[in-house]
């Protein structure tokens, strides 16, 4: 009785994974994500317009003023309600990347600034560093190999 | 000026709906996904496919994480060029390195003057 009890909470569940509505999760996701490199866009006109960037060096400020925006939306608690709506479409943009590290360092202030903010500030965001890094080394190092030896 | 705007929204949107697509077909968590993409970012600009995806879209290109593992390729090569296979570690994140900043600043001063939400 038990075991099918569990067998059967165990089948709504995968029933409800399969009702999962895809479609209307994409359009989400499209919508903000897309709204949020619009935002990204519109302040990168603003670099370029009232600042001394150029269309090549403005992206980097963008990313800077993007994960300051985000900074202020997870500290008010307005990233955590987008993301429940947006999903993916609040987590790819780098935005997202920010709301993970604010997120983790507000979280874990009571654990004191050195051992809970210093230690868990990558906590989240930590992985997308790690592959980050490690797939741009050895595509790098392969390329340059490559162009050394004059295969490309 | 304009198309810009509406590419930029096209091509993030669609590389956010790429990430949902990930996270619910595939069942991969964020963190999963997130990986991924930034590893696709850095294959995308090896192939030298990346670059001119951010000409035609600037921001819809540059915001998404997928970027980040440009960023972190393109600095490493622009290096490699100069000093060879030393430059691909002193490199790696000289175009990243607002990004990160940013993130450990605005992190910091988060936790400094916001509160937990229970």
């Amino acid at each position: 009785m038990t075991g099918n009890w569990i067998k059967q909470s165990k089948d709504a569940a995968d029933q409800h994974e399969i009702k999962r509505p895809v479609l209307k999760n994409c359009i989400k996701a499209f919508l903000v994500g897309g709204f949020i490199c619009f935002v990204g866009q519109v302040v990168t006109l603003i670099l370029i317009l009232f600042f001394p960037f150029t269309e090549q060096t403005a992206s980097n400020p963008t990313v800077a003023i993007m994960v300051f925006f985000s900074m202020l939306l997870t500290g008010f608690g307005f990233y955590q309600k987008l993301g429940q709506f947006a999903g993916a479409g609040s987590a790819v943009p780098v935005t997202g990347f920010g709301n993970a590290v604010v997120s983790a360092a507000i979280e874990h202030r009571s654990e004191g600034l050195v051992l809970g903010v210093g230690g868990n500030i990558f906590k989240l965001a930590g992985s997308v560093i790690v592959f980050g890094v490690i797939s741009a080394f050895f595509l790098a190092l392969i390329k340059t190999i490559l162009i050394q030896i004059g295969v490309i | 000026m304009l198309p810009m705007f509406f590419w930029a929204f096209i091509v993030g949107g669609f590389i956010c709906v790429i990430g949902q697509l990930m996270m619910d077909l595939l069942k991969m968590t964020p963190a999963h996904t997130l990986s991924t993409l930034v590893v696709s970012g850095a294959v995308l600009e090896a192939f030298g496919l990346y670059e001119p995806l951010i000409d035609f879209a600037g921001a819809g290109a540059t915001v998404p994480i997928t970027s980040f593992g440009n960023a972190l390729l393109h600095g490493a090569m622009q290096e490699a060029e100069k000093h060879g296979i030393i430059g691909v570690m002193t490199g790696m994140f000289e175009v990243t390195s607002s990004g990160i900043s940013a993130a450990i600043i605005f992190g910091f001063i988060g936790a400094l003057i916001f509160k937990p939400k229970a």
